[in-house]
C-alpha cells in the first residue's frame, strides 16, 4: 500500500502505521543500519570525529559568502560553468536550458536529495527530457512512482518481496527474492541507459573551495558513470556543501559514510574538479554546476545555521523512534525526512515564505545525540 | 560526623497535581514554585517560559544563594534538564545580571534524585526492599540530556533482594515526549506499545522511571491493555514503605 503523499499529516501517519509491510521493513532496515553505524564508530574516536566534523563545517558556514567565491573561481578555471539559483524554479529552468541548448533527450542521474527538493526530474519531463535514476534504490522507487523515503536510503521503505513485483511488473522479471537477480537485471538495463544518455546529472556530497572540486559519495559506481560517461554533465550544489579544503571533504566523507551505513568508507568517492581537458579521452566535454540557494541564506538570516552543519547521513533517522513507526513519506512532500527534516523542511519552507507542513516533533533527541557535525 | 545536607524539593508539576506520593518520599519545600516553564519551552513558547523560569528563579535563587540549602532536587530528568540546561538559554537576552547569575546557580545546584543520591550524596543502597521483580525504563531527559543512568540503576540494583531484569531498548522512547503525546496520538501509542511488548518479554512486575510523564503514558498503555507489569516512580522504590504511610 502507498502512502498518500499529498493526504493531510494525520492521514499519512495513520496509513503509515496500518501497513505492517512497511513497518516490517523499516524495523529490518533501521536496526540494521544504526547496528552498523555503532560497530564502525566504535573502531574510531567518534567523539573526536564528531568535533573536527563540526568545526570543518561550522568554519565553512561562517566565510560561507567568501568560499563560495572562491569555488566559483576555482570551477570557471577548471573549465566549469557555473550557474547561480535563488530558488527550485531557476534552479530548474538553468538545467532545463542547459539539456535543450544540447538537445538531449535522456539524462542519467545520480542519487541526489538537492533535485528531489527543486523537483527537477519534473521539470525535465514537462520539457519532454527523459530521466533516469541510476542509483539501486532511486531505480526502484522510480520504476514504482515514490518519491525516496530516506535520505540514504530511498527504498528502505519497500521488503524485498515489494522490489520483486515492481521488478515484475516494470521489467517483465520472472518472479524471484534472489537480490542477487534482482540488481543484475537492474545493472543490464541501467548499463544500457548509461550508455544511451547524452546528460548526466549528480547532487553533491561536498564542494571544495580551493580546488573547485565536487564530491560525490556512491556505493554503485553509477556515479562514476554519471560524471564521466554522458558528454555534458551538471552538477546541482546547495550553498551550504561548500568546504574550504581537500582535507575536510575527506574529513566529512569518513563521517558522513560511518554514520550513514556503518562503512570505513564508501565504495567510491568521485572527485571531478572540470570537464576532461584537451588530450584527456575520459570525462564530460561540458560540466555545469548550478549552486542553489533556494530558502538556505534564509535560514542562515534567521539565525539557524546549526540546520546546514547536516551532511546529511541519514544517522538520526535510523535512530529515531518515529520514523521506525512511520518511514519516510509520512513526512509528506519534502525531500527531507525524520529528526533533520523535521527541522530543515519548515526552516526552508518558511525562509522561502511558504508556510512551515506538520512534522513530528520529537526529533531533537536524535539529532543532537547523533549529529556526525555535532 | 557529616553535617546533613540541606535540599530544596522542587516538586515538578505533574508530581504535585497527579502524584503527590513520589514528592512526599523525597525536604524544605519552597512556597511559591511553580512549574519550570519546560512544555512552553519545548513549544516555542520562549517568551512564557521565561517569566516561568524567572519565577522559578525568583523563588530559589536565593535559597541557593544564602546557603539555606545545599542543593535543589526534583524527582525527574526532564524538569532538571531545563532547570540545568535551559534556563541560562532563556535568562542569555534581555534578563536581569539578577537572573542570569541564579541560572547559572541554580542549574549547577539543581540534581535529579537519583543522581543527587549517588553522585552527591555518595548513597548507592538506600536499604528498602525489592518487594517485586524490576526492570528499569530510561527515560529521554535522563538519559541524553542530564546522561543519568547509571545511577538509578545502582540503586535499584542495591535494592535488598533485587534482582534487575534488562530490557530490551531500555533506552528507546516509551512515546510519551510531552505536547508530542497528544499531537501525535496515534504514534505515541504505537511507541507505547512496543515499549509494552519488551516490558512483557522481561517478565517483570515493575518497570522503575525516573519522569512521572512517561510513567503516565506507560501505565496507561499497560493498563489498557491488560499488562501485568505497572511503572512505578523510583523514588517510591528507593523508601521501605512505599505506601508512604500518611
Amino acid at each position: 500500500m502507498k502512502i498518500d503523499i499529498d493526504a493531510p499529516y494525520h492521514t499519512r501517519v495513520n496509513q503509515a502505521l496500518a501497513d505492517a509491510d512497511l513497518r516490517t521493513a523499516l524495523d529490518r532496515a533501521t536496526a540494521q543500519l544504526a547496528k552498523r553505524r555503532l560497530t564502525a564508530l566504535a573502531a574510531v574516536d567518534a567523539e573526536l570525529m564528531r568535533d573536527e566534523g563540526r568545526s570543518v563545517r561550522e568554519r565553512a558556514i561562517l566565510r560561507l559568502p567568501n568560499l563560495l567565491e572562491e569555488l566559483e573561481g576555482n570551477l570557471t578555471s577548471n573549465g566549469c560553468t557555473v550557474h547561480w539559483a535563488r530558488d527550485a524554479a531557476e534552479a530548474t529552468n538553468t538545467v532545463v536550458e542547459i539539456a535543450q541548448r544540447s538537445g538531449v533527450e535522456c539524462t542519467v542521474k545520480s542519487k541526489s536529495m538537492l533535485t528531489e527538493e527543486i523537483g527537477l526530474n519534473h521539470a525535465l519531463e514537462d520539457a519532454g527530457i527523459e530521466v533516469v535514476e541510476t542509483d539501486l534504490g532511486e531505480y526502484i522507487i522510480q520504476l514504482d512512482d515514490e518519491p525516496p523515503s530516506h535520505l540514504v536510503a530511498p527504498v528502505i521503505h519497500k521488503r524485498a518481496e515489494d522490489v520483486s513485483r515492481v521488478f515484475e511488473r516494470e521489467l517483465g522479471m520472472e518472479p524471484t527474492l534472489d537480490v542477487a537477480v534482482m540488481c543484475g537485471i537492474a545493472r543490464q538495463e541501467l548499463r544500457r541507459r548509461f550508455l544511451g544518455a547524452q546528460m548526466g546529472i549528480s547532487g553533491c556530497n561536498f564542494a571544495v573551495a580551493e580546488s573547485g572540486t565536487i564530491c560525490l559519495i556512491t556505493n554503485e559506481g553509477n556515479g562514476r558513470m554519471v560524471t564521466s560517461l554522458p558528454p555534458v554533465y551538471v552538477v546541482v550544489v546547495g550553498i551550504e556543501k561548500v568546504v574550504e579544503k581537500v582535507e575536510d571533504a575527506v574529513l566529512l566523507w569518513q563521517a558522513a559514510t560511518r554514520n550513514a551505513t556503518g562503512q570505513e568508507v564508501s565504495v567510491y568517492f568521485s572527485l571531478t574538479s572540470g570537464p576532461h581537458p584537451p588530450g584527456h579521452a575520459d570525462g564530460p566535454q561540458e560540466m555545469h554546476v548550478v549552486l542553489v540557494d533556494n530558502g538556505r541564506s534564509g535560514v542562515l538570516q534567521r539565525r539557524y545555521a546549526d540546520a546546514l552543519l547536516c551532511i546529511r547521513c541519514g544517522a538520526c533517522l535510523n535512530v529515531c523512534p518515529v520514523y521506525r513507526e512511520i518511514g519516510g513519506h509520512a513526512y509528506g512532500r519534502t525531500a527531507y525526512s525524520g529528526p533533520i527534516g523535521s527541522i530543515l523542511t519548515p526552516l526552508l519552507s518558511e525562509a522561502r515564505g511558504g508556510q512551515a507542513p506538520t512534522c513530528p516533533s520529537q526529533a531533537r533527541y536524535a539529532v543532537r545525540v547523533m549529529t556526525p557535525a555535532r | 560526623m557529616i553535617p546533613r545536607p540541606k535540599v530544596a524539593l522542587f516538586v515538578t508539576c505533574m508530581v504535585d497535581v497527579m502524584y503527590p506520593r513520589v514528592g512526599l518520599a523525597a525536604v524544605v519545600f519552597p512556597e511559591g514554585q511553580t512549574c519550570c516553564g519546560q512544555p512552553a519551552f519545548n513549544a516555542g513558547h520562549r517568551k512564557e517560559a521565561t517569566k516561568l523560569a524567572a519565577n522559578f528563579l525568583a523563588v530559589f535563587g536565593p535559597l541557593v544563594e544564602s546557603g539555606e540549602v545545599d542543593a535543589v532536587v526534583a524527582p525527574s530528568g526532564s524538569c532538571t534538564a531545563t532547570v540545568r540546561h535551559s534556563f541560562r538559554v532563556l535568562m542569555e537576552e534581555g534578563a536581569t545580571q539578577q537572573l542570569r547569575d541564579w541560572a547559572r546557580l541554580v542549574g549547577d545546584h539543581t540534581h535529579e534524585l537519583s543522581e543527587y543520591l549517588v553522585d552527591v550524596l555518595g548513597v548507592e543502597a538506600t536499604g528498602a526492599e525489592a518487594s517485586c521483580t524490576l526492570t528499569y525504563h530510561a527515560c529521554c531527559h535522563l538519559l541524553r540530556d542530564l546522561r543519568v543512568d547509571r545511577q538509578p540503576r545502582t540503586l535499584l540494583e542495591n535494592l535488598r533482594g533485587s534482582d534487575l531484569i534488562d530490557l530490551e531498548e531500555a533506552e528507546e522512547c516509551c512515546g510519551f515526549g510531552g505536547a508530542f503525546a497528544v499531537w501525535n496520538a496515534e504514534i505515541s501509542t504505537e511507541m507505547g506499545l512496543r515499549k509494552a511488548r519488551h516490558l512483557d518479554a522481561t517478565g517483570a512486575e515493575i518497570v522503575a522511571v525516573g519522569d512521572v510523564g512517561c510513567m503516565t503514558h506507560i501505565n496507561g498503555i499497560l493498563v489498557r491493555r491488560g499488562h501485568r507489569c505497572r511503572a512505578v516512580h523510583i523514588a517510591e522504590l528507593l523508601i521501605d514503605d512505599p505506601e508512604g504511610g500518611s
